[in-house]
C-alpha cells in the first residue's frame, strides 16, 4: 500500500501537505488553521455489534480530523449503493450517520448518491470528507513526539475487529464484544483542556497500536517503550486472542487514540480523560525513551523485553 | 493461564537459570509454537547470554518440501477442484508464486482451519472435488485420520487428502545421526507429545544420550523446562522429563493414535533442509488409497524444478545450523512482508519469530 501511494498517487500529485501523512491535512487560510480529511468506509457486514457503516463513516472522519487538534464542524458524505438495496437498510445507514453526527455536534452539509449495477460494490460503501479548525496554540503531528513525553491510551483494544470478525464468522466465545465505534471530540478536548502540551495523536485503526506507534517513531524519530500489563484489553477480547492467534496489539480499533503527552501534564490529563465516557479505561503505557534509532519496545506480561514490529501479517480485510 | 504467566514465578526462575549456567550451553526446541511463545513474552531477554534455545525443524508448513506445494498449485489450478488448504501455507513463496498470488489470478484456493472443515465443504459442493492439503505433525494427524473415517463411513467420492503429515521423533533422530548441530538437549513439543506420549522419546535420550524436557508453552512452562534442561546437562544425565504432566501421559492419546493406525502407513518422507529422512512421514493405508489425491489427479509431471529460492537459507535454519540472523538475507531481502522463504513467512517459522520479535540490543 505505501508503494502504491509513494508511486502512484505521490507520482501524480504530489505536495508538502500530503507528504506530511498525517490523519488530516492541515491547511493555513486567512489567518486560520484548516483541517480537511476524507475517508472511505467498505465495512463487512453492514452491521455489527456496536455500530453500522452509517455510524463508522461519521466516526472515522470526526476522528481524523480530531487526531490533528481539529475541531470538527461540517462533513460531506457519498453513497455508493448496490441496485437493489434494501431501502429499509438505507434507512437505518442514514439514520445512523445522521444520529452519530448530532452526536458529535457535526453537521453534513453536502452528499452524492450513485446506484451502481448488481454486483458492482458489495451493498454499500460510503465515502466522507470533513473539515475542521484547529485552534491557535495546539501544534499536534505524528513527528512531534519527544524524549520524556507519557504515551497515553484512551482504552481498551480490538474490540472493533473482535466484533466485526464475530458478526462475520459467528464466534461463540466473543458475542458480547461491540465495536467501540464512537467519536472523539469530547475526549480529544477534554485531553487538551487547560493548555496541555500534547504533542501527538493517533488513532489506531487498520493495523492497530503497534503501527500507530511505529509511524509515530519513524516521523518523530524517537525510541519508546510500552508496558503490556498497563494495556487494557477485555477479558472476552484477550480470550478471542488466545483462541485466534491474534496479538491485539494488532487489533483495529474505531474509537480509541494515542497520546504523546510531557510528563509533568500526563497525569492530570489521564484524570480528565477517565471522566468521558469513552475514556474511562485510559491508561498511561509507557514513555518517550529518546531520540534516533526509531523503535517500539515492549515489556511484556512476564518481564522480558522485545521489539513490537511494524505489521503482524496478514489482516481482516473490510475492517473498516 | 494466568498462572503460568506469574511475573514474579518467572522473574525467580530467570534468577536461577542465571546462577545455573555456568557454561555455554545449548538446547533445541523443536514446535514452531515453542519458537513463537519464547519470542513473543520475550523470555530470550530473561535467560543467560550463555544459554541458547535453537529452533529446529519445528514449523510443519516450513518441512513441507517445494515439490509438495507445486502439486498443490497444480490441483488448485484444475477445474472442477478447491484446494483446502491451512491460512499458513498460502504465502510460502515457490518459484515466485504462492497459493495466495495464485487465488488472486483464478485458481481455487480456500482456507480452512481443519481437515473437518474441508470435510464440509465437499459435503457441500457435490459437483467439486475437495482436496484438503494435510500438513502438520502427530498433532494435526488424528483430526485427518477422523476427515477421512468420516468421508469413508458417507462414502464421499469428492473428499481427498494430499498427504504431507511427518512425524517428530524421527527428524530428531536424523537431526542427531547427522553431526553437524550439538545440543545439551531438547525441549520437546507439547501438543505432539500429547498425541505420542512423553515415552516416544526415551529412544532417542538414551542412544545419543541427551536430556529431553516436553515442556508446554506458557512462559513458566518454558523456563521450568529450561531449568530440568540445565539442571540434567549440568549433570551428564540424560533422560527424558515431563514438564507439560497436565496434559501429557507417558502412554499418549490412545484414541488419536488408534484412528491414525487404522487410516495411516509410516513412510519415507522428504524434509525441506533435512533430505529424505526413512520412517518419517504418513502416507494413506491402501484400504484408503481412494482418498488420496496422488491416486486421484496425475501428479507425477509436477515433480520437479529447484528445491530452494536462489539464496534462501531455510533448509540450513531448520536444522539449526544457522541463526536467521546469519543469513545474508535476513532482515534486508527477506522479511515478514517479503518473505522468500517459509521460514520467513509462517506464523510458526524460525526467521519470522526472529524478525518480528527480536529484542531491543539487536537493534
Amino acid at each position: 500500500m505505501h508503494e502504491l501511494i509513494e508511486k502512484v498517487f505521490f507520482g501524480a500529485f504530489d505536495n508538502a501537505v500530503l507528504r506530511r501523512a498525517e490523519d488530516s491535512a492541515v491547511v493555513e487560510q486567512g489567518g486560520t488553521r484548516l483541517a480537511f480529511t476524507v475517508d472511505s468506509y467498505v465495512v463487512s457486514p453492514l452491521f455489527f455489534p456496536g455500530g453500522d457503516i452509517g455510524k463508522l463513516a461519521v466516526c472515522g472522519t470526526v476522528n481524523d480530523l480530531c487526531m490533528v487538534g481539529a475541531r470538527p464542524q461540517f462533513l460531506g458524505v457519498s453513497f455508493i449503493l448496490e441496485e437493489g438495496l434494501s431501502a429499509e437498510v438505507l434507512r437505518t445507514i442514514a439514520q445512523s450517520a445522521g444520529e452519530t453526527a448530532r452526536e458529535a455536534a457535526v453537521e453534513i452539509v453536502c452528499g452524492d448518491t450513485k446506484v451502481v449495477g448488481k454486483g458492482a460494490v458489495d451493498q454499500a460503501f460510503v465515502t466522507t470528507c470533513g473539515v475542521g479548525t484547529v485552534p491557535s496554540g495546539v501544534d499536534i503531528s505524528a513527528s512531534n513526539a519527544r524524549p520524556g513525553d507519557k504515551i497515553i491510551l484512551s482504552g481498551s483494544l480490538g474490540d472493533h475487529e473482535i466484533a466485526i470478525l464475530s458478526a462475520r464468522e459467528g464466534l461463540p466465545f466473543s458475542g458480547n464484544v461491540a465495536s467501540d465505534c464512537a467519536p472523539l471530540s469530547g475526549a480529544v478536548a477534554a485531553l487538551l483542556a487547560e493548555g496541555t502540551p500534547v504533542h501527538a495523536l493517533r488513532d489506531p485503526t487498520r493495523g492497530g497500536l503497534a503501527s500507530a506507534l511505529n509511524e509515530i517513531a519513524r516521523l518523530s524519530n524517537v525510541a519508546m517503550e510500552i508496558h503490556e500489563s498497563a494495556i487494557p484489553v477485555r477479558p472476552e477480547v484477550a480470550e478471542a486472542c488466545e483462541i485466534l492467534g491474534f496479538d491485539p496489539l494488532y487489533l483495529a480499533n474505531e474509537g480509541k487514540f494515542v497520546a504523546f503527552v510531557s510528563a509533568e501534564h500526563a497525569d492530570a490529563a489521564l484524570g480528565r480523560l477517565r471522566a468521558v465516557g469513552c475514556a474511562a479505561q485510559a491508561a498511561i503505557i509507557g514513555e518517550v525513551a529518546g531520540h534516533g534509532l526509531p523503535h517500539v519496545t515492549l515489556i511484556t506480561s512476564v518481564g522480558g523485553r522485545r521489539i513490537v514490529d511494524v505489521a503482524a501479517g496478514t489482516q481482516l480485510p473490510r475492517i473498516c | 493461564m494466568f498462572q503460568f504467566r506469574d511475573k514474579e514465578r518467572i522473574g525467580a526462575l530467570s534468577k536461577a537459570l542465571e546462577g545455573m549456567v555456568t557454561r555455554p550451553m545449548k538446547f533445541m526446541e523443536v514446535c514452531g509454537t515453542h519458537t513463537v511463545s519464547f519470542f513473543r513474552f520475550g523470555l530470550r531477554s530473561l535467560v543467560p547470554d550463555r544459554l541458547s534455545l535453537l529452533s529446529g525443524p519445528g514449523c510443519p508448513v516450513c518441512v513441507t518440501p517445494q515439490r509438495e506445494i507445486r502439486k498443490a498449485f497444480h490441483l488448485a489450478q484444475q477445474d472442477g477442484v478447491i484446494l483446502a488448504t491451512f491460512g499458513d501455507m498460502i504465502r510460502v513463496p515457490v518459484d515466485s508464486s504462492s497459493l495466495e498470488k495464485q487465488r488472486a489470478v483464478g485458481a481455487h484456493v480456500r482456507v480452512v482451519t481443519s481437515a473437518l472443515e474441508a470435510l464440509d465443504m465437499a459435503r457441500g459442493n457435490a459437483d467439486k472435488k475437495v482436496v484438503f492439503f494435510a500438513v502438520g505433525f502427530e498433532t494435526t494427524a488424528p483430526t485427518v485420520a477422523q476427515a477421512i473415517l468420516h468421508a469413508a463411513g458417507e462414502r464421499l467420492s469428492n473428499f481427498f487428502i494430499l498427504c504431507a503429515h511427518k512425524l517428530i521423533p524421527p527428524a530428531m533422530r536424523a537431526l542427531l545421526d547427522g553431526g553437524e548441530v550439538r545440543v545439551d538437549g531438547f525441549m520437546c513439543p507439547g501438543h505432539v507429545s500429547a498425541i505420542i506420549g512423553s515415552a516416544a522419546y526415551e529412544e532417542i535420550s538414551a542412544r545419543y544420550s541427551v536430556p529431553c524436557v516436553i515442556s508446554g508453552f506458557e512462559p513458566l512452562d518454558m523456563l521450568e523446562t529450561l531449568v530440568m534442561l540445565v539442571e540434567m546437562a549440568a549433570r551428564g544425565e540424560a533422560r527424558v522429563r515431563n514438564q507439560y504432566r497436565r496434559v501429557v501421559k507417558p502412554q499418549g492419546n490412545r484414541v488419536a493414535l488408534e484412528s491414525m493406525g487404522e487410516v495411516f502407513d509410516v513412510k519415507d518422507a522428504e524434509w525441506r533442509g533435512l533430505g529424505m529422512i526413512p520412517a518419517s512421514g504418513l502416507g494413506l493405508k491402501d484400504g484408503f488409497a481412494g482418498f488420496d489425491a496422488e491416486n486421484e489427479f496425475d501428479l507425477k509431471q509436477v515433480d520437479g524444478g529447484e528445491e530452494e529460492n536462489k539464496g534462501c537459507r531455510c533448509g540450513d535454519v531448520l536444522r539449526g545450523a544457522l541463526a536467521p540472523e546469519e543469513c545474508p538475507l535476513f532482515g534486508v531481502a527477506c522479511t515478514p512482508s517479503t518473505p522468500l522463504g517459509p521460514c520467513m513467512v509462517s506464523s510458526e517459522g524460525t526467521c519470522g519469530a526472529h524478525y518480528r520479535y527480536r529484542t531491543a540490543r539487536d537493534e
